[in-house]
């Protein structure tokens, strides 16, 4: 198998690597790298819980080869805080109750980012519109839209303030 | 209503308070069983057969072997060296865990490849080059007792054709009478498809054996460990591996909805192999694996229901097929092969009535185990929901009315059903009553009579459904023989905080939380100050886990009877500390006190203290119980659901406008979870509805095994869900709790359907089986326009 050198960035931290030209994203940032937070739940780009940020867009990495992701700037949910704080989104699936088991958190959270800088004020249609590339079996997704819905605001706020 | 007895920040029943679990699942720091990586770990993948039934001619390894990397392939024949390629399941049936001869269901294991990497292990299980020869696969369960039907289960003793068994309750000349006697009588074959729970995190096990300790530690994705443990200990004693070398966690459970219940053939495999080669062993199933080896329901119910002209129902038969595949692995009490299915008498108060059931074997994967409710009330509440709608059409009374003329009284409880069962209580005019308030059910009425008229298709469909969970008084419920109580231990440390392990397994359910809230009501302790820790068979106390909406009936109580233990301990060493004897010491949640004497107390901080320092002197020394709840009867929660909908004629298309789910799950001890609990239920009930079931072709194929076309509702199919409760305290539970989590997969289902039903019911139509697809809708409507 041909081996590859990577670098990219993740989590703000550049890394360095050979690997196989076929290792998928998602393996690498889960075995390579041993950040676990970054979840696989199919193998046909269904499910979305390997949801993580490319240059900040969001993107399944499971169906990404390590190799395209050379010189990307890369984010996953061990990443989008500083350690011991939490954003917008962390806090408000916490308030809303916008999980059960977690698996599929990680990667709603991280979706959920890309479309609020896309749509910072979304409606709730928008919402589930916008999330349904990620299937969560337990929520049944109103506190998930809660959640969104309560970020988007707090998000405006920050912003307001900044100003 | 209930009312809270502790603070907020005291966290007891009735508090919604925020999960204490959350935060490392919010930074990806959950420990899945995916998560756990071991030095020298080695990987597994599955060899699944092609076909649904056929004789293994061959199986070569030789280039699989030759891949660098690839350590071994593992076949039946190589089990069977070791008297492990056969595994009981939970009825006592045999499954096979890699087959020496024939494959019996599409996507069967066939061998295993074990390499040091996953993608190696992917290599290896390509290069695995096998010969069948392929066989026609009985794949309509009606044909399976066909005379010339072939004989799918040869290697079973005395099995002369594909029946499993036959199950009957009630009584059948007495309900067959009054069926023929009926003014009215409404018929229906009502078919619930095969689906799967579809959990987004797979099943997987890390088996890891030390041949120096002779230890088996085993990281699964288990709802019940502690079963498993025992199961394995049974099937793999002969080898060495005894109860008291197994250890199982159960870390992370990314959803188990009943999935994560069997011992899958996987899990088997790769603990063989760690066993064999001494290393450790993952195996992760991958998607298309888990949707299309395990299924939920595959009922196919012949419906009767008769009443008199206006409507009192007299009696309900029915009578059922069920595929089980081509073993019988349902996940069952032992006496209850059909697990609760007797219930389908639903809530209305009636005399006679007989359920009986035929199971066979088919060339389909087994399972039978659960989708979010295990027990088949799914079924049962489906069969009698749809059976009274149309009872309701025929004679052209509103279905909301019906329902109230018939439904068991509140002062009828305990209510004796006529198949069995003592339902413990519930108010269901009420909470009928309720769902109408708050959804307008008169306005919708009125609405739907103005569209009609104009020739609009909008239908509204109730359920009101009786659930029975908590599985279950040890004389009549067990697994294999292991009763099915549950369990709670608790240590109050020095300083008054506490440490509580269970029986049971969270998967998502929140038991952190909620378990800690139970200890907060009984002791005062408040729930921030209680570790909870459940899964790990080396450390928690022995139960049957996590599944049938069981942990608050049996070890919720288990925790609340414990933890009064605790307080009866803690009086004396109040009365102690006090100086006064132990009948003037009082209780009130947090402290005992000095009767009449307010102001004298002591917190039960103080008291846990005086535990390890000062306690009366002959007092055994320490502040923990331990409790194993064997609950005296089963719950009966129970709801009342209202879906409207509107169908668009030209194109069979179905818009869920308004669900209003009212629940009576009696005391509640964390709302926002339980609402929680009910969303994600009705979003599994919504599924099965109009989405999901697992299509086969004639020959046995799966059609539809990935996510791409087995649809697992988005957060655009599923609706704004409105909830609400009405509260009756279960009278025999500890802390009047009834269980909540599968209600609303129960009852969801037959709302919607009843709903589209009535929708189209001007055009003739009078029944379709779940999933009511868009193009479901628009052939019947074709067929019938064709016929008017
Ligand atoms: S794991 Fe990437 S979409 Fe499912
Ligand atoms: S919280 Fe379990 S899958 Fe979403």
């Amino acid at each position: 198998m041909a081996k590859h050198k990577v670098t990219m960035t993740i989590n703000g931290k550049s890394v360095t690597a050979e690997v196989d030209s076929r290792l998928l994203l998602v393996h690498f940032i889960r075995e390579n790298l041993d950040m676990t937070g970054t979840h696989i739940g199919c193998d046909t780009s269904s499910c979305g819980a390997c949801t993580i940020l490319i240059d900040g867009k969001s993107v399944k990495s499971c169906t990404y080869l390590t190799v395209r992701a050379d010189g990307a700037d890369i984010t996953t949910i061990e990443g989008i805080a500083v350690e011991g704080t939490n954003h917008p989104l962390q806090k408000a699936f916490h308030d809303q109750h916008g999980l059960h088991c977690g698996f599929c958190t990680p990667g709603m959270i991280m979706r959920s980012i890309d479309l609020l800088k896309t749509n910072p004020n979304p409606t709730e249609k928008e919402i589930r519109w916008g999330i349904s590339g990620n299937l969560c079996r337990c929520t049944g997704y109103n506190n998930i839209v809660k959640s969104v819905q309560q970020a988007a605001a707090e998000m405006a706020k920050e912003k307001e303030a900044s100003v | 209503m209930f009312k809270c007895k502790t603070s907020p920040e005291v966290g007891g029943m009735g508090h919604s308070v925020k999960r204490k679990e959350d935060a490392r699942f919010l930074h990806g720091k959950g420990k899945y069983t995916d998560d756990v990586k071991l030095p020298g770990m080695l990987h597994m993948v599955i060899v699944r057969s092609p076909y649904a039934y056929a004789k293994i001619l061959s199986i070569n390894k030789e280039k699989a072997l030759a891949i660098d990397g690839v350590l071994a392939v593992i076949t039946g024949e190589d089990l069977a060296q070791y008297n492990l390629h056969w595994m009981p399941t939970l009825l006592s049936d045999s499954q096979m865990v890699l087959p020496t001869d024939t494959v019996m269901h599409q996507s069967q294991e066939v061998c295993a490849v074990i390499a040091t990497d996953r993608y190696i292990a992917v290599d290896g299980a390509e290069a695995v080059d096998v010969q069948y020869e392929p066989m026609k696969a009985i794949v309509n369960p009606f044909k399976a007792l066909d005379e010339d039907a072939p004989l799918l289960r040869p290697d079973k003793e005395g099995q002369k054709d594909n029946h499993i068994y036959h199950w009957e309750r009630g009584e059948r000349e007495k309900t067959d009478a009054a069926i023929a006697a009926a003014d009215v009588v409404v018929k229906e074959r009502i078919h619930l498809p095969r689906i799967h729970v579809a959990s987004i995190e797979t099943c997987g096990v890390v088996a890891s054996y030390d041949k120096d300790t002779e230890k088996m530690l085993i990281y699964l994705t288990s709802q019940a460990p502690h079963a498993i443990r025992t199961i394995l200990a049974l099937v793999a004693g002969h080898v060495g591996l005894s109860e008291e070398k197994i250890r199982i966690i159960a870390p992370d459970i990314g959803g188990g909805f009943g999935g994560k219940v069997p011992v899958y053939p996987g899990y088997v495999i790769a603990i063989a192999a760690s066993f064999l080669i001494g290393k450790p062993v993952k195996w992760i199933e991958d998607r298309s694996e888990n949707l299309v080896n395990g299924f939920a329901r595959d009922y196919h119910m012949d419906c009767e229901l008769a009443a008199t002209k206006d409507g009192k129902i007299q009696a309900f038969k029915v009578s059922t097929l069920a595929d089980h595949g081509y073993t019988d692995s349902s996940a069952n009490p032992s006496k209850y092969p059909t697990g609760m299915f007797s219930i389908c008498t639903g809530s209305y108060d009636y005399e006679h009535a007989f359920a009986e059931l035929d199971a066979v074997y088919t060339n389909k994967a087994p399972g039978g185990v659960a989708y979010r409710c295990s027990f088949r009330v799914t079924e049962a509440v489906h069969a009698i929901e749809r059976m009274v709608d149309k009872l309701a059409a025929e004679i052209g009374k509103d279905p909301a009315q019906l329902r109230f003329e018939n439904f068991i009284k509140k002062e009828d409880f305990p209510y004796a059903s006529p198949l069995g069962w003592s339902y413990d209580s519930g108010d269901y005019k009420q909470t009928l009553e309720k769902a109408m308030d708050m959804i307008g059910y008169a306005d919708y009425k009125k609405e739907q009579a103005e569209k009609r008229a104009q020739g609009k298709l909008m239908g509204i469909g109730i359920c009101t459904f009786t659930e029975v969970v908590g599985a279950g008084p040890s004389k009549d419920f067990d697994i294999l023989g292991i009763k099915m109580f549950d369990s709670a231990e608790i240590r109050v440390h020095p300083t008054g905080k506490a440490l509580a392990r269970f029986g049971t397994k969270s998967q998502g359910q929140g038991h952190e939380t909620t378990y800690a809230q139970i200890l907060a009501e009984e002791l005062g302790i408040p729930y921030t100050d209680i570790e909870i820790d459940e899964g790990d068979t080396d450390t928690a106390p022995y139960g049957l886990g996590t599944y049938a909406s069981r942990s608050t009936p049996t070890a919720g109580a288990a925790a609340a009877i414990a933890a009064r233990k605790l307080r009866d301990k803690g009086k004396k060493i109040a009365a102690h500390l006090l100086e006064v004897s132990e009948e003037d010491i009082e209780w009130e949640v947090g402290k005992y006190f000095v009767k009449g004497a307010p102001e004298k107390s002591k917190t039960i901080q103080d008291v846990a203290f005086a535990a390890y320092t000062n306690f009366p002197e002959g007092m055994e020394p320490g502040f923990e119980a331990t409790h194993y709840y064997d609950p005296p009867n089963l719950t009966f929660p129970n709801g009342a659901y209202i879906c409207v909908v509107e169908v668009e004629e030209e194109t069979g298309a179905i818009d869920v406008k308004r669900f209003v789910a009212i629940d009576d799950c009696g005391n509640i001890i964390n709302p926002m979870i339980v609402e929680g609990q009910i969303h994600g239920g009705l979003t599994q009930g919504i599924a099965p509805a109009m989405y999901e079931g697992i299509v086969y072709d004639d020959e046995g194929n799966v059609l539809n095994g990935t996510l791409m076309d087995y649809l697992v509702p988005t957060a655009v199919e599923s609706p704004h869900w409105e909830t609400g409760h009405t509260i009756t305290p279960s009278p025999h539970h500890p802390l009047g709790a009834k269980g909540v989590a599968e209600s609303p997969t129960v009852g969801a289902p037959p709302a919607i359907a009843n709903a589209i039903i009535d929708a189209l019911y001007p055009l003739g139509i009078k029944h379709l089986d779940i999933p009511i697809t868009p193009d479901k809708v628009w052939d019947a409507i074709q067929v019938a326009k064709a016929k008017a």
